[in-house]
């Protein structure tokens, strides 16, 4: 992974895979005070104590098209590898909070990058899952809610690709605004 | 500037023509699968993904649509992505980029011809 927002692309994955009807992404970045916190929200099905246990350990997954299951691990490396920090909080049957912060001048410190594109993928994949993605930069805010999408939208679905193209155009051009 | 009152007007020119779409879809529709787990993410998928629906929606394509999978079982050769054509083909193509992808949609797509250098079986 190059990208923060291609390990939260992966790690959301898991929520959808969850059965989880709402995922909540939210971004706190402070250049002041040098941090980049993302804390991912969802309501799926959780995991029981054993499983969290190992859940960051690559050889722990739910898959079976084979035994190595990369995504938490990957995500957490990313984070320490800042001398930022890790946690994973589940409970069975309401959900998990998956938290990773970041030294934001760290070297190693990935980019940010294209935030709009895994929206936009993660809108198209799951269709029926809401997603909240908030995003505030040194007290700057933009929120983007498929709930808030979808109430406009009526019955003109959310993943016709005109739709697709407006989000990401709307999330780029939001995040812009922000980072101003 | 992008802003809800723009996504409403587009919401109201497409409220007729959706509804031809949604009736026409699935059945005789090309579907266009990429794998979006772990390996296919860290090997470039979703650039292939997003690249297949922004050429989707620039040619006005109503008879394909671009779905996600998981993985498929053959990491090594991802990102991968799997066209099962209305008449039961499946193709699949391996190894994609963005560029790769857009010409996928208009060679195999539009105009019926599969890529044969992308896929699995020209990979030796």
């Amino acid at each position: 992974m190059t990208e923060l927002s291609l390990h939260i692309l992966d790690i959301v994955k898991n929520s959808t895979k969850a059965g989880a009807s709402v995922v909540e992404i939210e971004i706190l970045e402070s250049a002041a005070e040098n941090y980049i916190t993302i804390t991912i929200t969802d309501n799926g099905c959780g995991m029981d104590e054993d499983f969290l246990k190992q859940v960051t350990d690559p050889f722990k997954t739910t898959r079976t098209t084979r035994k190595v299951g990369m995504g938490l691990s990957l995500f957490k490396e990313a984070a320490l590898l800042t001398g930022g920090s890790f946690d994973i909080k589940s409970q069975q049957g309401k959900g998990t909070v998956v938290t990773a912060s970041f030294v934001r001048d760290s070297i190693d410190r990935q980019p940010l990058g294209d935030m709009a594109s895994t929206l936009v993928t993660l809108v198209s994949g799951s269709e029926d899952t809401e997603f909240i993605y908030t995003h505030t930069f040194d007290g700057n805010s933009f929120e983007f809610s498929t709930v808030e999408v979808k109430n406009i939208l009526g019955d003109v679905q959310i993943t016709s690709p005109e739709i697709l193209a407006w989000i990401n155009g709307y999330i780029g051009e939001g995040l812009d605004e922000i980072y101003k | 500037m992008k802003s809800l009152a723009e996504l409403e007007q587009i919401r109201n020119r497409m409220a007729n023509k959706i509804n031809v779409r949604n009736e026409a879809s699935e059945d005789g529709n090309t579907r266009i699968v990429v794998g979006m787990a772990t390996c296919g993410i860290a090997a470039g998928a979703r650039p292939v993904l997003t690249a297949m629906m922004e050429e989707i929606e620039k040619r006005g394509i109503t008879n394909a649509y671009v779905t996600q999978t998981g993985c498929v079982g053959m990491c090594k050769y991802e990102p991968i992505v799997e066209v099962y054509g209305a008449d039961g083909s499946k193709t699949t193509y391996i190894k994609m980029d963005a560029t790769k992808a857009v010409r996928v949609i208009n060679e195999h797509i539009v105009n019926g011809n599969v890529v044969a250098e992308f896929t699995i079986g020209a990979e030796k």
